[in-house]
């Protein structure tokens, strides 16, 4: 076994085993805590998938971005500042009983299908991608990415108008 | 030799788990967290499938646009989701249950 098959293996045991402790975890910021730590272990994966410049874009975006709105929200969602925020499960067999179908399908249509005999060479794949990203954002995908900017610029706006106005509900006149 | 399909079955998992948070989790912020452990999941399909082609980046600039996407979700859910809590005053999904008065 080589070095990057063993840490491929150590990045999904991580990730897999972040995303089942969220499943079960019943304190919201353990859970935004381990959310990140998957995040984080599919970084490596990309990593290791020869999408570099994809690994340190998920590391700048969620762990620096993502994981403040979300702890952000937490805080300013939690009434009593002392009592962390507990969450109560609930639809927990017809959860497993969906979760556990589409598990099973997807698993059973992936281990079946052809595609997957195809192993892929790691030789051919030696270059970095990150040149060819940089060039190709401005050729090919120029105007996705400049409506993508157009996005993230309605996405901010929009979520400063709906933050800044608050209204309770006992303020409204019934 | 690169394995895969460990990537796809383990993208499968993700996604399930995902699934599994949104429906049995009674916390909106909770439910925001599944959402995005979902579309990570498809995130690691597109790198996974990627690697059939080598020297083409199309799977990893869609994966740079899906991340674009799930950021602007993230903000403007969870400034939802404080409207809603100075509203009501939770942020369980179960008693936000009235359009308007």
């Amino acid at each position: 076994m080589t070095t990057a098959t063993f840490m491929l293996y150590f990045f999904e045991a991580i990730t897999a085993a972040a995303a089942i402790a969220l499943v079960l975890v019943r304190n919201v910021f353990y859970g935004a805590l381990l959310l990140i730590v998957c995040l984080l272990g599919l970084a490596g994966i990309y990593v290791l998938a020869f999408a570099e410049f994809v690994a340190v874009t998920q590391i700048l975006i969620y762990a620096g971005g993502i994981l403040v709105i979300i702890i952000f929200g937490i805080m300013l969602t939690t009434r009593i500042a002392d009592k962390p925020l507990k969450v109560e499960h609930a639809n927990i067999f017809s959860g497993l009983l969906l979760a556990g179908g589409c598990f099973s399908l997807l698993a059973y249509v992936l281990t079946k299908e052809s595609f997957l005999q195809t192993t892929v060479s790691t030789q051919v794949d030696r270059f970095s991608h990150v040149n060819t990203i940089g060039i190709s954002l401005l050729t090919t995908y120029m105007l996705p990415f400049e409506i993508a900017g157009l996005l993230l610029l309605i996405a901010l706006v929009a979520a400063s108008v709906i933050a800044s106005t608050s209204k309770s509900k006992s303020d409204v006149p019934h | 030799m690169f394995p895969t399909e460990h990537l796809l079955i383990l993208g499968a998992f993700l996604f399930s788990l995902g699934l599994l948070v949104i429906i049995t989790k009674r916390n909106t912020i909770m439910v925001l967290m599944g959402i995005e452990l979902m579309l990570n999941a498809s995130n690691l399909n597109l790198v996974a499938f990627n690697l059939f082609n080598p020297g083409s980046v199309d799977g990893q600039m869609f994966v740079l646009f899906v991340i674009i996407v799930a950021v602007s979700e993230a903000a403007v859910g969870l400034a939802i989701v404080l409207q809603v809590y100075q509203y009501f005053r939770t942020s369980v999904t179960d008693s936000i249950n009235e359009i308007s008065e």
